[in-house]
């Protein structure tokens, strides 16, 4: 399921599923389509749910791997597991990687951190996590799955996002509050949905949510059909959302802001090129493509 | 009366009929595909009952989280299932027994939603019934009212996937129904509502129990179109489905204690049923034969 979300997430952000650079790479290698086999049986194994067959045949996997010539690695597909505020940065972050590094293919599956975090450590092969918040990358390195301790890169706060015409005609964080505003947040394990209940402690205000969303993106597409007046979502995502919302801006004494740690991780079956796609995020290319939308310097 | 006994003795000779397959040698092929399936049926239940956090069951349960949500799906898979029962039997009567140019077509309709992915159900609903969907919004502008993200939601999302389950069930018992009752009932005079009431419900009494209890359950497992058209909010939308996804990620052994509710839930319901009507049946073989 993750993984049909997020090749709707990565065509809705404007690029064909697994196509561009993934197609042309796999061309004639048939020993790397073997490879490719064993990931997505490990795949398979690991989303039925029975942890120890999904590490064995990851294991298998990475053994296949590891046999192949190093100046290779790149070539495999490497399994970045992202936040859902990453969905339209991290797609083109993807885009670029494969750009610069000929037969590199980066699949990526974003969902809420939370959800990530718990897919991981019940062992599902993720080369990289990118998490919305420290609390949730904690999850997985006490399960002891991370290569190097994580480092962060982003930080991200909050914004108010509303349908294009402001229904309920909402200017602060206390508008959320008045009777008959119907609001969605995120989960409380969400990242988003712990950085919402902050900001709303900060102001002192006590909101009765319409519907707890599973994450960022769920919620905020509530907001585009309509069906709610407003919703915490991150900066990130308003500007990202381009004209399908609006942003009503928090003032800082009321917000409440995320850090994003990344780190790449022992579970997956491409550890190199893992490692190589963090770099690249840490990188001022990187740091360039988070800025553009609204992502903060790390403190 | 008669037309109860004469049901009951039709009853169970199909029953003694259907024994008559008992005793035939199993081919050797079907063995190992047929172990591997019970194997794959009955291992994800015995992986939920080995990972049970058995002592902390009582306080997991005792939560009012927990509590919470079970209350709310039983009341609103109750409901469901009443809705359906008062909706669908007359649609499964009009589907057996009336002939209209594009009966095979409604069929399917209305039988779309078992096969249909539930959440496509959601979405469905969302953009007809939601506030800016086709019919949604006259209702938004002229009373201001909204149905997704409420309690009623949950009920019309539970009733859209389960409903098709009884549906069929009575429509397959109408077909099956010996006509000669209901032509004999309009002779004698009976008018086509006292025949229906008198005659024919008597009539598949059991298969719309069946049927009730077949959507019950399945409005009670609902997720797909309930997170997408109704959301989750404990206490309001968030039934026990939905509070096994959450909790999954925040606290995995509340969601296996959850996880076993239902699964309590399901059995004890099945069984409880199953017990009222099989010795009913089986005492109506022996009160006919005797």
């Amino acid at each position: 399921m993750t993984r049909s979300w997020a090749d709707a997430r990565r065509r809705a952000a404007g690029r064909p599923a697994d196509e561009s650079g993934a197609r042309p790479a796999r061309r004639g290698r048939c020993a790397r389509t073997v490879v490719l086999a064993a990931a997505t049986l490990a795949l398979g194994a690991a989303a039925c749910g029975g942890d120890t067959t999904g590490g064995d045949a990851s294991a298998g996997a990475s053994a296949a791997a590891s046999a192949a010539p190093t100046k290779d690695v790149l070539g495999t597909p490497v399994t970045v597991f992202a936040a859902a505020s990453l969905t339209e940065t991290f797609t083109q972050l993807a885009d670029q990687f494969e750009a610069a590094h000929p037969g590199a293919a980066v699949k990526l599956n974003f969902a809420a951190s939370s959800a990530l975090a718990q897919q991981i450590t019940a062992g599902a092969p993720a080369d990289v996590f990118a998490s919305a918040s420290n609390a949730t990358m904690k999850q997985v390195t006490d399960a002891k799955l991370t290569a190097a301790p994580p480092v962060v890169f982003v930080r991200n706060s909050m914004e108010i996002a509303v349908p294009p015409n402001n229904p309920a005609h909402i200017a602060s964080l206390a508008d959320l509050a008045k009777p008959g505003v119907k609001v969605a947040l995120c989960e409380e394990q969400v990242p988003c949905g712990a950085t919402a209940l902050a900001a709303l402690r900060k102001a002192n205000v006590t909101v009765k949510p319409a519907t707890l969303g599973q994450d960022v993106k769920s919620v905020l597409s509530l907001v585009q059909l309509g069906e709610v007046d407003a919703a915490l979502v991150y900066k990130t995502d308003v500007t990202s959302a381009g004209d399908k919302v609006l942003g009503v801006e928090i003032p800082d004494a009321q917000n409440a802001s995320t850090d994003y740690p990344i780190a790449t991780l022992t579970g997956g079956d491409h550890q190199a090129t893992g490692k190589a796609f963090t770099d690249f995020v840490l990188s001022s290319t990187g740091s360039d493509v988070l800025a553009k939308v609204g992502f903060g310097k790390p403190q | 009366m008669t037309t109860r006994a004469g049901r009951r003795g039709s009853r169970g000779r199909r029953g003694s009929r259907g024994s008559r397959g008992r005793g035939v040698g199993m081919p050797w092929p079907l063995v190992l595909p047929a172990a591997l399936g019970a194997l794959l049926l009955l291992l994800p239940l015995v992986g939920l009952l080995w990972r049970a956090p058995w002592d902390a069951l009582p306080r997991l349960l005792r939560e009012d989280d927990v509590r919470q949500a079970l209350w709310l799906s039983i009341r609103t898979a109750t409901i469901a299932t009443a809705l359906s029962v008062v909706l669908g039997v007359p649609l499964a009567w009009l589907l057996a027994r009336v002939e209209f140019r594009g009966r095979g077509l409604a069929r399917a309709l209305v039988t779309l939603p078992m096969v249909l992915p539930p959440v496509v159900g959601g979405v469905a609903l969302l953009l007809a019934a939601g506030r800016r969907g086709v019919v949604g919004r006259y209702f938004y502008e002229a009373f201001g009212i909204s149905l997704p993200f409420t309690t009623a939601a949950v009920v019309v999302a539970q009733t859209f996937v389960a409903m098709p389950f009884l549906i069929v069930a009575v429509e397959g018992a109408l077909l099956g129904a010996d006509h000669r009752y209901e032509d004999a009932a309009a002779t004698l005079g009976a008018s086509s509502w006292y025949t229906f009431r008198r005659v024919t419900l008597p009539a598949i009494g059991p298969s719309v129990g069946a049927g009730a209890v077949l959507c019950w359950a399945r409005a009670l497992g609902e997720f797909g179109a309930t997170i997408t058209f109704a959301g989750s909010l404990p206490g309001t939308t968030r039934t026990m489905p939905l509070a096994v996804y959450s909790a999954l990620e925040s606290d995995s052994d509340a969601a296996i204690a959850l996880s076993l509710v239902l699964l309590v839930t399901s059995v004890v319901v099945l069984a409880a049923l199953r017990g009222r009507w099989l010795p009913a049946a089986r005492g109506a073989v022996s009160r006919a034969a005797g």
